[in-house]
């Protein structure tokens, strides 16, 4: 894993070589502040539950933005031949990339502490509802980066793998959800709501740590990173 | 030394490499030569381990393209075509990531980067982001980063495509001078760039290798027809009778009385075998004057031409 490295620094760096870094984190807080603080104010609770409420539904948008053009872009520029005939196992490749996303996913993150800060000084909200929702959010979007990554291996079109990963990660994130549950066979129940992505996340925000919902979403990363090693495999 | 067996590969139906064989030994330049398709990226791509062979095996300095893929990757410097650049990076940041991903020590970097600035000719554009760059100075940056870890073997395709012609000409110089003492592939489809840096040339076509050697070998393959002019002042039928009846000759035209009586001959020849003291002798002991003589060997456009376009199966069993 040694290379693993270099690229994840050449990554995270191509991030804020070009504008799109600054736009997405303004979008991204601009975003989560306004449809929090809408609402708070009216509420008039020093809860930060309805920040982590809207967290995933931005997370939809923002995270399939963030991966779209990992791989996509070096297949369209041909980079990828250059990248693929280094020395460098597949495996460092995908890790270096989705660490990189990970990180800029965490800044964006850690940037947005600042709503919590506020309404500390307001209030007095939970701070382990605070610490769950961060972790959750942490780990959600981890599993969103993995599924979008992967998704980004398979065309060299940034839009096409934007669309295809809102609507990936969209569907897995339904699948837990009263309204799907309601439509399936009763046996298939429990399936669907243990591999949906939002219950996991509703109950560690909630500030609930259970190791099965962090083992869950460990999964789905290491998931979609093996079937992203494969399809970079698959190029040869 | 680069060692290819009958390596096939094929996308769905296309067959893009079909049974191909070679070696290339250190210090040799080997041209890869043949028209668009013909499957020269996709071989090179075997031996950098970005493709997998279908079947047959590569192996570049007893390392075997699949079982060894990093030692092979770690040995080669590739530059692939269109030299692919990352896009919105600096040239020395590109080159540092390279360096590193290469495995070169840091403390040794900078001097590394600084030899390829120089050697490649980068100085102006140091400090400039990539996508910024014109065509000819993106293709040097690839070079640089083709030879930043002093690789023994050089994989080179079309190295001097979208340059201009004296880029082109310092392109070549630069690889006769790193290629003396490593092995380089090198592909493209224009000829004299083969003349001018190459040791020895494959000739590849529709997936198929049809030809392989240095280029006079190359010459006599394609049929080693020569055309020789000559020039004679004399009796117009004995000279004609006399060079037909010459060994290797297979055809004389004359071209009717020139200026001062001499007349211009045609010959072809085939075998290849000094002609041209035959011609002197006979013109000594008839008492011709001889006014030119001159010989037009087959050039390699020809013969890329005819092996290349020759009906399937002329042009292997000749080669």
């Amino acid at each position: 894993m040694r290379n693993t490295g270099p690229i994840f620094r050449r990554e995270l760096a191509g991030y804020f070589n070009s504008p799109i870094a600054y736009i997405f984190i303004t979008v991204f807080l601009g975003l989560s502040s306004w449809l929090f603080f809408k609402g708070f104010f009216v509420v008039g609770q020093a809860s930060l539950r309805m920040f982590f409420g809207i967290i995933p539904w931005i997370f939809l948008f923002f995270v399939p933005a963030i991966t779209m053009r990992l791989w996509a872009e070096e297949r369209k520029v041909g980079t990828m031949e250059l990248l693929m005939t280094l020395p460098v196992t597949d495996a460092e490749a995908v890790l270096g990339k989705y660490l990189a996303s990970f990180a800029f996913l965490g800044l964006s993150l850690a940037l947005s502490l600042v709503i919590p800060v506020f309404v500390a000084v307001l209030g007095d909200p939970d701070p382990g509802q605070v610490v769950g929702g961060y972790m959750g959010a942490v780990l959600m979007g981890g599993a969103f980066l993995a599924i979008g990554l992967f998704v980004s291996s398979l065309t060299e079109n940034q839009i096409v793998a934007f669309i295809i990963s809102v609507v990936v990660t969209f569907g897995l994130f339904i699948l837990g959800e009263d309204f799907v549950l309601f439509g399936i066979p009763d046996w298939l129940v429990p399936v669907f709501s243990f591999a949906g992505l939002g219950g996991h996340y509703d109950s560690i925000s909630r500030g609930v740590l259970d190791s099965r919902d962090i083992i869950y979403y460990v999964s789905i990363i290491v998931f979609f990173l093996y079937l992203n090693v494969k399809s970079i495999e698959a190029r040869k | 030394m680069i060692e290819v067996r009958n390596l096939s590969k094929s996308f769905g139906r296309t067959v893009a490499v079909d049974d191909v064989s070679f070696e290339v030994s250190k210090g040799e330049v080997l041209g890869f030569l043949g028209p668009n398709g013909a499957g020269k990226t996709t071989t090179m791509r075997i031996l950098t381990c970005y493709l997998a062979p279908d079947s047959g095996s590569a192996s570049v300095a007893g390392y075997d393209v699949l079982s060894d893929s990093l030692e092979v990757r770690r040995r080669v410097g590739y530059l692939p075509e269109n030299a692919p650049i990352y896009q919105d990076m600096d040239v020395i940041s590109y080159l540092e990531f390279v360096a590193e991903v290469r495995g070169i020590p840091r403390e040794d970097r900078r001097r590394r980067i600084d030899g390829m600035v120089d050697v490649c000719g980068l100085g102006k554009v140091v400090g400039r982001g990539v996508g910024e760059l014109s065509k000819g100075y993106k293709q040097r940056v690839g070079l640089a980063q083709t030879l930043i870890h002093d690789p023994e073997f050089l994989i080179l395709d079309e190295p001097t495509t979208g340059l201009d012609p004296s880029q082109i000409i310092e392109i070549r110089e630069l690889i006769k001078e790193i290629g003396r003492e490593r092995t380089v592939i090198l592909s493209t489809h224009i000829l004299p760039e083969v003349e001018a840096t190459c040791s020895r040339v494959i000739i590849i076509n529709e997936g198929s290798l049809v030809a392989s050697g240095t280029p006079e070998e190359l010459h006599s393959a394609a049929g080693g027809e020569d055309t020789i002019h000559v020039s004679i002042r004399g009796d117009e039928a004995a000279v004609k009778a006399a060079l037909a009846g010459m060994r290797g000759v297979t055809g004389v035209t004359g071209a009717g009385p020139g200026p001062e009586g001499f007349t211009s001959y045609t010959l072809k020849a085939t075998g290849g075998g000094d002609l041209g003291e035959t011609i002197f002798r006979a013109a000594v002991e008839n008492g011709w004057t001889l006014n030119e003589l001159r010989r037009e060997a087959l050039s390699l456009e020809e013969i890329f031409l005819k092996l290349t376009t020759s009906e399937p199966g002329r042009g292997s069993a000749e080669g």
